[in-house]
């Protein structure tokens, strides 16, 4: 890690970290009677962790010239292996979490454990934790590819890597102490927020700093959704969290909006992160590792286009299907309604065009586990956009909303779409990056791949099933014109299916676990590094890159 | 269309200028006029700001992630006013920093859920749910109870809040503490200046059942009690379109 930066790379790390370990310590002492004190705490250490790993590499040989100019993919191996422990620990707290509602009794008393807490704990650590380092690893491996440039540096991936998992875990573990500022997929309070914003601002600076290097002359496909996935994030999270801190010993803060406006940023921000994180970002690894694993070049690059730009352009309006029949003003419930159901176009182009990327390569998709992961996560993509803009029709919606129909969707997009085109494309990636023939086992990922779907399906099933019943029984009336159900004859109803969906998920943790298990053993594998030759060579350096968009 | 975009796949500036230009016109379009446009908020004179001991609550109810299971927004739909109450208005949350109106609701909505049920019965059943309703699933909460809320920096909390907009006069802030305190405890010198601050209307009450000491039940429950109780606009709403 630390053989790869020159001297003065070594030594901006050391000063970075000192500016690091600074501000630990000064939230560590302002903030000694407040939750912000413990953060400070885990701040000052992890600098000095770090920087005692910089001075223990201080004095090894720089890199030379030759090795200055291949890719440079350390960040990329080190993304891949904290996104497989991210998804372990998310998903075993989404278990956790799903359990809680069979079984309430599982919190053992505690306060950290409770249904409220955790539950952005399991959120917080599938999407920023897994989907966030896959996004990272992947970014910068395709952006070298697709230019034929190296990073323009070797330290700022690396700030921005690490940086970027001192957010989480100043955010999963502030959830777990109870600081959030209760905005979804947003709770992380002032200080992180703050601290990703310089991350995220070091992270666009890679992107387009390779990008003016590049010996391509037009920009491949999955840098247009990588660098969106970038930008628009980088706007939604900076308005969304705008707040005020009660003081700079605090970690409380007291948002800038309030009501009406509030609920329309929160779920601007919201629908939002789930079209440029959950969807644009994916997408970006869609169109890299799909087409390079089938072996065959993209089937439309004019639907390429027409997705990308109505994606950009048509996913901002959305956001306010989720405030149907609210106290939000009718016109801008219209607005985002129909903004959903249009959006089904270039949601569909993209799904379509992976899939029919794919003709001429069924075969292989048969045969080859990896490459069928990333199949199904297309046709999940398909299915769940198409059942988004369903559900922002505002008629569905007064039954949808509320209930765990909600869930069931947005796990079909996490676990179908997100997960899966993850694991598909790392399973091709981490052979490529550790100079392998193949993975450990083809024969594990083939059990991976049928846990992953059995997990999904039975976990989406039942979700559309109590979420349905659910939103039944609270609208049904009696023949005497009363309401027919209480509420806790629903919550009674729903039993079952919350048992089913924790073994859903549990089947999905398992999965994750084999997959883990055969990466690790990859990464280990007898008989060290292997000549790789054929079609899958991903090196050496600046060799033409195999696909390009094209019609 | 296709030569056009070649170009522009060619410049990675005019590419991200791109996408910020096409991305922001939605945001822009849909947010920027909820802020000037008088139908959005309708006008409450009657509305008041919560006081210290229910902001503390209101931060204890986000603490523990009680909107993950609880919306606090009544939809205009039939069986959800004959459920809930009247559905909800913009006005009823103009001084919610953020709004906690949820998307899910794993246990009943709470926006009008003040003064539905007793002190007792809500202490009673942050306790342990299951002693009041047998088969929920909802966390129980006894460490509320042994919690000592902590007072001292109500103050920094409503000076916060009034920076953000909340018309909290400087004698709130200044007797935040005092405030919170004199709300849980009736029988205190200190219970006259809140009635004084926040209306004849507040609740003054031991609300975990024990006066002394100010727990974290105490300001939960104050919280709860207050919730769709800060102005009845929304009743007076709700009759004039039945009528």
């Amino acid at each position: 890690m630390i053989a790869g930066l020159t001297k003065g790379e070594r030594q901006l790390s050391l000063a970075v970290l000192t500016v690091l370990a600074l501000c630990g310590l000064a939230f560590a002492a302002i903030g000694h009677d407040d939750p912000i004190g413990t953060h400070g705490f885990i701040i000052l250490l992890v600098a000095i962790g770090l920087a005692c790993v910089v001075i223990a590499g201080y004095y090894a040989p720089e890199p030379d010239k030759e090795q200055l100019s291949r890719y440079y993919d350390d960040p990329t191996r080190a993304g891949i292996v904290l996104a497989m422990a991210w998804a372990v620990f998310g998903l075993f707290f989404g278990v956790w979490v799903a359990a809680l509602l069979a079984w309430p009794e599982l919190t053992f008393d505690a306060a950290w454990s409770s249904f409220g807490r955790i539950r952005p704990v399991h959120t917080t650590g599938v999407i920023f934790g897994f989907g966030g380092n896959a996004l990272i690893a992947t970014s910068l491996h395709v952006l070298q590819r697709t230019t034929r440039a190296r990073l323009p540096d070797q330290f700022s991936p690396w700030f921005v890597l690490i940086g970027y998992n001192l957010f989480c875990v100043l955010a999963v573990s502030g959830y777990f102490m109870g600081l959030t500022q209760s905005k979804e997929y947003a709770e992380a309070e002032w200080y992180a927020d703050i601290w990703l914003v310089i991350v995220w601002v070091v992270y666009f600076l890679i992107y387009i700093r390779t990008l003016q290097r590049r010996k391509e002359p037009h920009i491949y496909v999955a840098n247009w959704y990588y660098m969106a996935f970038i930008l628009v994030v980088a706007i939604l999270h900076i308005v969304n969290n705008l707040a005020v801190p009660v003081s700079f010993g605090h970690a409380k803060s007291y948002s800038l909006f309030s009501g009406v406006q509030d609920a329309m940023t929160q779920w601007w921000y919201g629908h939002n992160a789930v079209a440029f994180f959950l969807t644009a970002g994916f997408l970006g690894m869609m169109y890299y590792y799909l087409p390079k694993r089938a072996g065959r070049p993209i089937f439309s690059y004019r639907l390429s286009i027409i997705s990308f730009w109505g994606i950009v352009f048509m996913y901002m309006w959305a956001g306010s299907h989720h405030l149907h029949y609210t106290a939000l003003p009718q016109w801008v419930q219209t607005l985002g309604m129909t903004f959903s159901v249009i959006l089904l176009v270039p949601s569909w182009a993209s799904a379509g065009n992976a899939l029919a990327t794919l003709n001429g390569a069924w075969g292989k998709v048969r045969d080859d586990a990896t490459l069928r992961f990333m199949m199904v996560a297309a046709v999940f993509y398909g299915l769940s956009t198409f059942e988004g803009s369903f559900m922002a029709i505002r008629a569905v919606n007064s039954l949808s909303h509320y209930t765990d129909w909600t869930i069931g969707h947005v796990h079909a997009g996490a676990l179908g779409w997100v997960a899966m085109i993850s694991f598909g494309s790392i399973y091709a990636l981490v052979p490529w990056m550790w100079k392998r023939e193949r993975m450990y086992s083809s024969k594990l990922i083939e059990v991976h791949f049928w846990l992953a779907l059995a997990g999904t399906v039975v976990y989406v099933f039942s979700m559309w099933n109590s979420g349905i019943i659910q939103g039944l029984m609270w609208r049904t009336y009696n023949e005497s014109g009363t309401l027919a159900y209480s509420f806790v004859d629903s919550l009674v109803a729903m039993h079952p299916y919350y048992i089913a969906r924790t073994f859903g998920g549990l089947l999905f943790l398992l999965g994750a676990l084999v997959g883990c298990y055969n990466i690790w053993m990859t990464i280990r594998q007898a008989g060290g590094r292997v000549v790789l030759q054929g079609p899958d060579v991903d090196e050496p350096a600046l060799a033409p890159i195999a696909l390009q968009a094209g019609e | 269309m296709p030569n056009f975009h070649r170009k522009l796949e060619r410049s990675a500036i005019g590419f991200v200028v791109a996408i910020i230009v096409v991305s922001s016109i939605g945001g822009f379009v849909e947010i920027a006029p909820l802020f000037t446009i008088d139908e959005t908020v309708e006008k409450a004179p009657d509305m008041r700001v919560y006081t210290p001991l229910e902001l503390a609550g209101r931060n204890i109810y986000v603490r523990e992630g009680c909107y993950a299971c609880h919306s606090q927004m009544i939809r205009t739909l039939r069986d959800e006013v004959e459920r809930y109450g009247p559905y909800s208005l913009a006005v009823e949350s103009q001084y919610d920093h953020p709004m906690l109106w949820g998307s899910k609701r794993t246990g009943p909505d709470l926006a009008r859920i003040g003064g539905k049920y007793s002190d007792a019965w809500q202490v009673a059943h942050l306790r342990n749910p299951r002693d009041v309703v047998p088969v929920s699933v909802m966390p129980a909460y006894r460490w509320l109870e042994d919690n000592t809320l902590r007072t001292e920096d109500l103050g920094l909390h409503l000076k916060a809040m009034s920076r953000v907009g909340v018309p909290y006069t400087q004698a709130m802030i200044d007797n935040a503490t005092n405030d919170a305190y004199g709300q849980a405890n009736p029988d205190s010198n200190f219970a006259a200046g809140v009635v004084e601050r926040y209306g004849e209307a507040t609740n003054i009450r031991a609300f975990d059942g024990e006066p002394g000491r100010v727990t974290e039940m105490d300001a939960l429950v104050a919280y709860l009690q207050i919730l769709g109780k800060l102005t009845n606009a929304a009743t007076a709403a709700n009759v004039a379109i039945k009528e």
